[in-house]
């Protein structure tokens, strides 16, 4: 089935999108990378360690003929640290992509969507193709597209929590609102989040702890790749409503039943 | 020479370019990217970019994460 994700113009098969940190080694990552069959992965950007040979060794492993890099701004909790952080990172990978985050908070990593929203403005401005992680609310979301998002991700629960998804009915909200892919980003802790968030008509899946911190990062690599691309079948299909009483599958009349004998 | 060096105060033995600096910390600088003093470099200009006292430089690079 041919049924693609397209953002800003790029045409991926693939609706997952990976990260590359906290693995146990650059092998598992590779090997998870491979069995999740993503074609987008994300990086952070930071100070070269100085004392330490192999800068840029990340690179290596993972292959850019057909996985595409997204640079992050994880870490930052001003606009203009984002925006320094995106610039930095579109000179070192060279391409105008960038998942934008604007953290507010240490313990949660909830955004600070005011600053989110203006980062994006100035990042589109300056001719990125701007991803913006954001909380699950519809109103951001709004706000985010009108700044020029290319498409909104927000989360479905804290980063790295593995809660899966907290508020359904506003994600659902904000993906029937929404003029650009709505990707859910952070929260994912196993398959079937996944696959609820593609359910509920999330036009990809972002993840990164679920994978890597997983005791078999490439087995549950491979699950999230199945559990995604069943919650997108499942989301086209078309689910039936909730009821709060049964139906019968089966044919009411016909039954063989018992005589009743009068008298 | 005094440099602010990925935050780090540090000596270098005179002036020079973007680029003898990136060779002489073995930094492959396809891999990399440069702000100096505030201003992103870029790489074409590595070779041509000379450091002035007490600049800021920043090298960065792609690390793992989400």
């Amino acid at each position: 089935m041919v049924d693609p994700l397209v953002i800003a113009g790029r045409t991926f098969t693939s609706r997952i999108i990976v990260g590359t940190g906290k693995y146990p080694s650059h092998a598992v990552m590779k090997a998870a990378h491979e069995a999740s069959g993503t074609e987008m992965v994300t990086v952070a950007v930071r100070r070269v360690d100085l004392t330490a040979k192999g800068a840029g060794a990340l690179l290596e492993w993972i292959d850019t003929s057909h996985i595409f890099i997204l640079p992050n701004t994880a870490g930052c909790y001003t606009a203009d640290d984002a925006v320094r952080t995106a610039r930095l990172g579109r000179e070192a990978g060279l391409s105008n992509w960038v998942k934008l985050e604007v953290i507010g908070d240490q313990e949660t990593l909830f955004p600070d969507t005011e600053a989110l929203v203006a980062a994006t403005r100035t990042l589109v401005k300056d001719g990125f193709v701007v991803l913006p992680y954001t909380n699950d609310d519809p109103i951001v979301a709004r706000k985010l597209e009108d700044a020029g998002a290319a498409a909104v991700m927000p989360l479905g629960a804290p980063i790295g929590s593995g809660l899966g998804i907290q508020n359904a009915n506003n994600l659902q909200i904000i993906k029937e609102r929404a003029g650009v892919p709505v990707i859910v980003d952070a929260g994912v802790g196993t398959a079937s989040d996944a696959a609820v968030a593609m359910e509920l008509g999330a036009d990809g899946v972002l993840m990164n702890s679920a994978i890597a911190g997983a005791s078999d990062p490439p087995l549950m690599a491979a699950a999230m790749k199945a559990a995604v691309f069943a919650g997108r079948l499942a989301f086209l299909a078309g689910r039936i409503e909730r009821k709060r009483y049964a139906t019968a599958s089966s044919p009411t009349s016909g039954l063989v039943t018992t005589a009743r004998r009068s008298g | 020479m005094h440099v602010m060096l990925n935050g780090e105060p540090t000596e270098l033995p005179g002036p020079m370019t973007i680029a003898a600096l990136l060779e002489r910390l073995g930094i492959d600088g396809r891999m990399v990217a440069v702000e100096y003093n505030l201003t992103i470099i870029k790489r074409a200009r590595y070779a041509e970019t000379t450091i002035e006292p007490d600049a800021e430089i920043e090298i960065v690079a792609f690390v793992g994460g989400g």
